[in-house]
């Protein structure tokens, strides 16, 4: 393999391992929101936020192009203000990929924090701690399997990104060619020798992290 | 020291009214289950907001429907052993009593959980998860926790009906000596009358969702208030025969 084919897998990594920050910063927060409280338009949330898992992934990444492209409702005051455009950039593939990868973490967040016995919340509650406390002493440790699964599905899905990531971000080699991009374009062109080789390297590392993410979760009790 | 209760909290199909008030004593709810003892303890604790009335601990008001006053758990001051007794699988039962020191000055803490470790026989479990301990002493901890911020008021939510007949008996006997220790308010939800009559110092009758009879055990036994209150004591009699005699 030469080194496109390293630095294709170097970008997924990048782009699956920025991805999953965000999903952890922001998905985090939204499963425990919607597994916690209840507020008005919470299913319409929930629904907005998980349509991306069974919409195709082209159609995920047109909804992007509407909101960030370069005349989008939010893309045109990013360009207008900043000069700058997400689109054909690593960053639009860290957004599709976000957006693609975010209702595992929601779904798989939420059944896990809901799991968590009431009668554990209300015991700290009557203990005298705080919500916030409560959620980071005994809510989270105690979804924590749940929570590490939300997160390595995340990320398998993220590296594995592929129509979302080529309506944002392009298919442009040496700067957003991940590795299912560069696996297609390499495909596509005939060259099976430098595919197969592309092919077998992604499932190695997503074996790995599946791997590495099953045996840790399994030591936590 | 006491505890008064005046509450009306509607649910789906349901309906609380509950008017009582104990002083330093150890009060039973009693009831069969669904009539709302456990409810009126989820009220107490501030962990279900009532629709109405007023709920006030040794001069302190936790509610007040008419005034918008609602205190938070956080901000009772009451130790609550839950039925399933809510330890924390994920801590050791060091950090479960410990847990319990929320608000306890630093230098008094360890004092403090010396004392109650060793009341409830629970020091050398300190490393042990919930899941590597018995069923009674799980009940210790629980109740050495609950008592670590001195509460005001102890509310117990049926802390016994998981143990077998023996480990009750001699919880119930652990339960009076730590009544000498610790002189508090104490709830006891209980729809046992072995238990209602070894250990309470009054008796307040449950029954779709309110008091039918208040008093002690004695004269609830013997001049029970109505049909209700009859059914409640069937096939209890020779206990009570045996405490009433007693007494």
């Amino acid at each position: 393999m030469d080194s496109s084919a390293f630095f294709s897998l170097r970008l997924s990594l990048q782009v699956a391992f920025a991805a999953t920050v965000l999903i952890i910063i922001i998905g985090l927060p939204i499963a425990y929101l919607l597994a916690r409280k209840n507020f008005p338009g919470k299913e319409v949330l929930d629904i907005s936020l998980t349509l991306p898992l069974v919409l195709p992934p082209t159609v995920t990444g047109y909804y992007l192009i509407l909101a960030f492209g370069r005349n989008g409702f939010i893309g045109r005051y990013l360009y207008e203000w900043l000069d700058w455009s997400i689109m054909f950039s690593w960053y639009a593939a860290v957004l599709a990929s976000f957006v693609v990868a975010l209702p595992l973490m929601i779904k798989t967040g939420r059944a896990a924090l809901e799991s968590v016995d009431r009668n554990l919340i209300n015991a700290a509650y009557t203990l005298g701690h705080s919500e916030w406390e409560t959620a980071l002493k005994v809510t989270l440790p105690l979804a924590q399997r749940g929570l590490i699964a939300g997160i390595v599905l995340s990320f398998a899905r993220a590296l594995g990104e592929f129509g979302a990531t080529l309506m944002l971000a392009g298919n442009i080699p040496g700067k957003t060619d991940t590795m299912p991009l560069a696996i297609y374009s390499l495909s596509a062109s005939g060259d099976q020798e430098q595919a197969t080789g592309m092919v077998v390297l992604l499932t190695s590392v997503a074996a790995l992290f599946l791997y590495l993410a099953n045996r840790y979760s399994r030591r936590i009790f | 020291m006491g505890l008064s209760v005046c509450v009306n909290k509607q649910l789906k199909g349901f309906t609380l009214d509950v008017s009582w008030a104990i002083g330093d004593e150890l009060a039973v709810l009693f009831g069969f289950s669904g009539s709302g003892k456990s409810l009126t303890l989820q009220l107490i604790a501030g962990l279900m907001k009532p629709d109405s009335g007023v709920i006030t601990a040794n001069g302190t008001i936790y509610f007040d429907g008419e005034r918008h006053v609602n205190a938070t758990p956080q901000q009772r001051s009451l130790g609550y052993v839950f039925q399933d007794l809510a330890l924390f699988p994920h801590m050791t039962v060091r950090q479960n009593i410990l847990f319990g020191a929320k608000g306890v000055p630093e230098n008094e803490r360890s004092e403090r959980y010396r004392e109650l470790t060793e009341t409830f026989y629970v020091a050398a479990l300190e490393n042990k998860r919930p899941s590597e301990i018995s069923g009674g002493q799980k009940q210790r901890v629980a109740f050495a926790r609950a008592l670590m911020r001195r509460p005001d008021v102890l509310l117990l939510d049926e802390p016994f009906s998981a143990l077998d007949t023996p480990l009750r008996i001699e919880m119930r006997a652990f339960l009076k000596d730590l009544r000498k220790t610790f002189q508090v308010p104490v709830v006891l939800v209980t729809h046992d009358a072995g238990e209602a009559a070894s250990l309470a110092d009054s008796i307040i009758v449950y029954s779709g969702g309110s008091v039918i009879q208040s008093g002690s055990i004695t004269d609830v036994f013997n001049n029970p208030a109505d049909e209700r209150v009859k059914r409640l004591l069937v096939g209890q009699e020779d206990t009570l025969r045996t405490f009433c005699k007693r007494h």
